[in-house]
């Protein structure tokens, strides 16, 4: 344990020996890794690989079978859902389909992390959520229902709301699948953009290659229920393996192509 | 379904209502969230239970008065109708028709929240989904089923009122002193009783398979279906045991 609690000095997430297992079936297969403070790390591989699990281990959406989970030096996966709470309002989550409520129009989807964990009156709830939705490029949306809006659009105000609280820690599952190529790229973009505002400490789960190479800091390879290469996007093109090579070419492997 | 996913079930449901009883008591209370559930679940439900009530009081009284003509007992109408409206059919066929219709709403609500991870963002966001979602539905239902029965059984008399003077020649006031001198406290305290027992079956059953969804629109539908089935099941086989023990108490 004093490993952890030196390293969470520099690191905000510290994940030790992560497993998880579905039905028999071991998903997740003793992940080691950090994510330090102000970085974005971005986790690859394939459909089904096992990424959303991981992502969803940061913030205890999920519990681990074995090993820990430690954010800022607090053992989020020894706590219980209730304790879990305090924790989850430092970090925010954009779901893959956004995860709008669909009952509630846009500017009460951004206003109800608001309104559930501040005293604000609703004249600075509205300013703030007029603030996050210039911040990602949606003025004038505030009265529309989630289902008249477009699925980027959708991305777009569900950011708006994981940032209502100014998160320390963003986590991201999938953020551009589904969504055109140009869509895509306003995504990284405002990605990049919110993390040089607020030096948001971000994991992005994805498969989109040329998202991670924009928005990441570093990268690692979920294959297996293992990562086979952490590291920078240098050491991954000069000495990863050669699965990463062929993930990052949009080759087929052999055993598929066979 | 195996016996043991029966028990395991039984165990999560219970679980479930001692979640929702334990987040109820506890602030903050959310008020605007449980008067648009009454509105909701009781107030957009009247129409259906009072048709159901009317017609079965009807039909009562007509039943009655076919089936034993020789020895006069359409002069104990009141009494037939009253005491079976308001110990049995009152309670058990407004809990399963509304059951069946706010229990199926539940469960697709809710179900289609999970499917779409609104349920995971609540999490997420620091709220708690039972808090948010269960409570307010569990209240509306323990606050509008014996509200919607007590009315039912109301509308069902008056049902028999018009058949008896309508049919059967009997007077209004005839067959109305007939209904309040016999029908005591204890028929309608054991009748609406039970409709407690029902309601927080209805409600955790349908939160329940709501919360449990996965698989996508099917998997809603088939969790929307179980509830329907489940629900009934539960009212019927614990009004059994209910009315015996209400028997036993009074």
């Amino acid at each position: 344990m004093t490993d952890v609690t030196s390293q969470a000095n520099e690191a905000l997430f510290v994940v030790r020996g992560l497993a998880k297992a579905y039905e028999g079936r071991r998903v997740l297969d003793g992940l080691d890794f950090e994510v330090r403070h102000g970085e974005c790390l971005v986790i690859l591989g394939r459909s089904g690989s096992g990424k959303s699990v991981t992502l969803r281990q940061l913030n205890g959406l999920e519990s681990a079978d074995g090993g820990s989970v430690h954010f800022d030096g607090i053992e989020i996966s020894a706590l219980a859902e209730r304790e879990l709470f305090p924790i989850r309002r430092r970090i925010g989550m954009l779901f893959q389909g956004g995860a709008l409520f669909d009952s509630l129009d846009i500017a009460d989807n951004v206003a109800f992390p608001l309104r559930e964990h501040t005293t604000l009156s609703e004249e600075e709830i509205a300013r703030t959520v007029g603030e996050k939705l210039a911040l990602v490029g949606l003025p004038d949306v505030e009265a529309k229902m989630p289902a008249e809006l477009s699925g980027g659009m959708k991305k777009r105000a569900a950011l708006a709301r994981s940032l209502a609280l100014d998160p320390e820690a963003m986590l991201f599952d999938e953020p551009t699948t589904g969504l055109d190529p140009i869509t895509s790229a306003t995504i990284g973009r405002l990605i990049q953009s919110i993390r040089a505002d607020s030096n948001v400490t971000s994991v992005v789960v994805t498969h989109d290659v040329a998202l991670a190479r924009r928005i990441g800091d570093r990268l690692a390879f979920l294959e297996d229920g293992r990562f086979t290469f952490v590291g920078d996007w240098q050491e991954a093109d000069r000495s990863g393996p050669r699965t990463l090579a062929d993930f990052l070419a949009g080759r087929e492997e052999e055993a598929d192509a066979a | 379904m195996k016996a043991r996913q029966v028990f395991e079930q039984a165990g999560e449901l219970a679980i479930l209502g001692g979640r929702a009883f334990r987040a109820m008591v506890s602030p903050p209370y959310e008020g605007g969230l449980w008067i648009a559930q009454m509105e909701q679940i009781g107030v957009r439900s009247l129409g259906v239970a009072s048709i159901t009530t009317i017609f079965t009081g009807m039909v009562m009284a007509l039943q009655t008065a076919y089936s034993l003509p020789a020895i006069g007992v359409k002069y104990y109408l009141g009494t037939v109708v009253s005491k079976s409206l308001v110990r049995e059919l009152g309670p058990v066929l407004t809990a399963l028709i509304v059951g069946g219709r706010i229990g199926a709403g539940m469960t697709a609500e809710i179900g289609t929240m999970k499917v779409t991870e609104q349920v995971d963002a609540l999490r997420a966001m620091a709220v708690d989904p039972v808090k948010k979602l269960v409570v307010p539905k569990l209240i509306a239902t323990l606050v509008m089923l014996p509200a919607l029965t007590i009315l039912g059984d109301a509308l069902g008399i008056l049902g028999g009122l018009f058949v008896a003077v309508l049919q059967l020649d009997l007077t209004p006031g005839f067959y109305l002193n007939d209904v309040f001198s016999t029908l005591k406290l204890a028929d309608i305290t054991s009748g609406v009783g039970k409709t407690f027992f029902f309601g927080y079956f209805i409600a955790i059953v349908g939160c329940y398979n709501g919360l449990t969804s996965r698989g996508g629109a099917d998997g809603v539908g088939r969790a929307t279906t179980n509830t329907v089935v489940l629900s009934a099941i539960l009212v019927l086989v614990s009004d059994a045991v209910l009315t015996k023990l209400f028997h036993l108490l009074t």
